[in-house]
């Protein structure tokens, strides 16, 4: 733990999440003074306790709701200070055959994955661009490599997100502000509860925790997939032409 | 359906899975989703139960979505943790502050739900009880839908009833309890070596001033040799004691999962004459060192088995059974001579046998009693098991019992005879509304 890492803060987009737990109690363990962010804010308080138990330092909550995007200044501006990092957790993977069929449901989705997450690093962004420093964390999906016939409008959402995050990075390179993008794959959480995961892909949230505070405070990549073998994987899956792969019913 | 397996991979059993992520949840699930009441279910923590303890009758709640500590207080060493938090966990956050659970189990791979509703004991039974000796407070789920948080002085019957209640009574959310202090991360250890199985209960009964002992006895031994063991006696070292081995870490860092069991080994790795001469060897090389007193890192010292991921594997496909019961001091001698002959003449192999000295307990199923333990593990198989109902009638005939949490197999006319709190505990389940709501594979085999 060294005294520069003491001073620094951490603002976690999404805290009450289970990936974004693992990356707030990663950055703790380094002697971060962390901040949540959550919708729900009794389920915040249950990670700030146990990460402030584990670190002995206390942690913050604070109410944000990623739709309200008309509340983002006002939330930014609450601060104490302008955080060191940001990292955006939100997700909504919400139900596609819902969203095929209710667009308020796929509105949602799309808010969620991207417009929100967008727009409120987009301000952030801005005030880091004037500071000089920052960095800027942008937890995307696999999803959004290609859209697939099972969860099209979270992919797109999510392939917003991705753009959004390359142009960002793109802007910002050569300014003192790092922009990473990572995508998970499968994490054992909330959204894939129940489900039959392929071992090799999953991971737990911890390894985000850890490739998330690599990727960002120690310079180890800009776009990272969690588990490594998801990259030449999606590399295979983006270069399926559309005439076979709309036949694979993914 | 999801297909369920304690540490020993027997019995195997289909249940529904569910698994709550906040407490608040856990009340809620004992009606489904329209509001119908749930049948048999119970809480399950890491699955470290060897039988059939944590399998629920329909469903299973799997609680380490529950994993946060709610607070920890460094000057006192009081924590709140949820009931799904692992104790490797646990440990990990409050030795770095000094401070250590007062009472663990032999893997750190539990919940402290787990740990409550065995009321598991440790290498300190004798001096510190059971876990559940230590908990004030803790909360819990009743089957009414209702949380209700009780303690020795508060709700004492259900409290009494949880502890060591197998979850029978509820499911644990949160409990709290205070933690002992340590000013290293390392066992200052002594090994006594016993020739026999009296000696070996001589030196377990002399060491009653001891903070932790255990014995390792080598269960293939026959003869006159019959129950020779290593005792090892073991306290927390202080920096004084450190200062002899130099450059010790005061803390070090567990080193767990050196080595991971890829695959379920044929059954016939842990024979005879493997086990035979890897006893023989252990014993040897324990003689050697014994006398003088050694400094341990606590993970080797009270996990030795966690070091090997997945150790269960090494049984085979078929898996194993844990049989362990305790005896009353009065029969322990004469019983533990007879079951240990009986076992070497059968010739299995027990790759882990253990001794240790028991206290008295306070729950209505707490396993220990005023004795010694003795804990064996050996392959299923028919001729096994047969052995095993014998073994059962000395120790029904010496007035002992079977640890509930790594049974598999005991008939309910043994634990009948073992647990004299089972009609004080039945009763408290009728009052709360438990039968037929919270069972498990293991309450039904038994009929509690
Ligand atoms: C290698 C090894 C060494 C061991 N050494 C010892 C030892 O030295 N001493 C000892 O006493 N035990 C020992 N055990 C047994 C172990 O400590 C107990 O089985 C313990 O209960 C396991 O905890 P768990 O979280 O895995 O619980 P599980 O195995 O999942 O469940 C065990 C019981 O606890 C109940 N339960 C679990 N969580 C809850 C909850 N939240 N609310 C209500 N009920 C709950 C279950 O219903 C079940 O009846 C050992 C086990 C292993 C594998």
């Amino acid at each position: 733990m060294t005294a520069n890492a003491l001073s620094k803060t951490l603002l976690v987009i999404g805290g009450s999440s289970d990936i974004g737990r693992a990356i707030a109690s990663r950055y703790a363990v380094a002697g971060w003074q962390v901040v949540l962010a959550v919708r729900d804010v009794a389920a915040g308080t249950r990670n700030a306790s146990d990460i402030a138990a584990r670190s002995g330092r206390a942690v913050p909550v604070h109410r944000l709701d990623i739709l309200e995007t008309d509340q983002f200044a006002a939330m930014l501006d609450g601060l104490p200070v302008l955080p060191d990092t940001v990292v955006c957790v939100v997700g909504d993977m919400g139900d596609q055959a819902r969203s095929e069929a209710d667009p308020l449901a796929a509105q949602r989705v799309l808010r969620a994955n991207f417009e929100g997450p967008a727009l409120f690093l987009g301000m952030i962004a801005e005030r880091f661009a004037a500071r000089g420093t920052g960095a800027i964390v942008g937890i995307s999906s696999v999803a959004g490599d290609r859209g697939r016939a099972s969860n099209y409008i979270y992919g797109a959402a999510k392939a917003g997100f991705t753009a959004f995050l390359s142009g960002l990075r793109n802007r910002l390179a050569g300014r003192g502000i790092r922009v990473v993008t990572v995508k998970p794959g499968f994490v054992r959480t909330r959204m894939t509860e129940g489900m039959a995961l392929p071992g090799p892909l999953t991971a737990d949230p911890s390894e985000v925790g850890r490739a998330v505070f690599r990727a960002a405070e120690q310079g180890r990549g800009e776009v990272i997939y969690v588990r490594g073998v998801w990259r030449p994987l999606m590399m295979v899956i983006r270069a399926v032409p559309e005439r076979i792969f709309k036949r694979m019913q993914l | 359906m999801t297909e369920f397996h304690g540490w020993g991979r027997y019995p195997r059993h289909d249940s529904a899975l569910i698994s709550p992520l906040a407490p608040g949840e856990v009340a809620s699930l004992y009606d489904d989703a329209d509001g119908r009441p749930r049948a048999g279910l119970i809480a399950r923590g890491a699955g470290r139960a060897y039988g059939d303890a944590a399998i629920g009758d329909s469903a299973t709640v799997v609680m380490r979505g529950l994993d946060r500590i709610r607070s920890f207080d460094r000057q006192t060493g009081r924590v709140t943790v949820e009931a799904g938090l692992l104790l490797a966990d646990l440990i990990g956050v409050a030795m770095p502050a000094g401070w250590f659970p007062p009472v663990v189990p032999g893997t750190r791979f539990v919940t402290i739900g787990g740990m409550i509703a065995a009321d598991v004991h440790g290498k300190n039974h004798h001096r510190a009880g059971g876990f559940g000796d230590h908990v004030e407070t803790l909360t819990l789920a009743l089957p009414d839908g209702q949380m209700v948080t009780c303690g020795p002085d508060h709700h004492p019957d259900l409290f009494r009833a949880t502890i060591g209640g197998m979850g029978l009574t509820g499911m644990i959310v949160e409990a709290s309890f205070t933690l002992v202090p340590i000013q290293t991360g390392w066992i200052s250890q002594r090994t006594v070596v016993a020739p026999d199985l009296d000696r070996a209960l001589a030196a377990l009964r002399d060491a009653a001033e001891a903070t932790y002992s255990v014995a390792w006895i080598d269960c293939l031994a026959r003869g006159a040799a019959l129950g020779r063991s290593l005792v090892y006696l073991g306290e927390h070292a202080t920096p004084a004691d450190l200062t002899a081995r130099a450059g010790a870490d005061r803390w070090p860092p567990a080193v767990g999962g050196r080595f991971t069991v890829p695959l379920d080994a044929p059954s016939m790795m842990l024979n005879r004459l493997s086990v035979g001469a890897f006893n023989a060897l252990y014993y040897k090389r324990g003689a050697r060192a014994a006398g003088q007193a050694m400094l341990v890192p606590w993970d080797r010292y009270f996990f030795p088995l966690d070091g090997i991921g997945d150790w269960n594997r090494l049984y085979g496909a078929r898996g194993f059974v844990q049989y362990q019961c305790v005896l009353p001091m009065t029969a322990a001698a004469g019983t533990l001579a007879d079951i240990l002959e009986r076992v070497s003449r059968a010739g299995h192999a027990s790759f882990l046998a253990v001794l240790k000295q028991l206290g008295p307990a306070h729950g209505d199923l707490s396993f220990p009693m005023e004795g010694v333990t003795l804990a064996l593990d050996l392959p299923v198989s028919a001729r096994v098991l047969a052995l095993l109902n014998d073994l059962d009638r000395l120790v029904v005939a010496a007035g002992g019992r079977l640890y509930l949490a790594k049974d598999a197999r005991q008939s309910p006319a043994t634990f009948e005879a073992g647990y004299p709190g089972r009609d004080r505990l039945r009763r408290l389940r009728h009052q709360i509304g438990a039968p037929g709501r919270l069972s498990s594979k293991l309450s039904t085999r038994l009929g509690i």
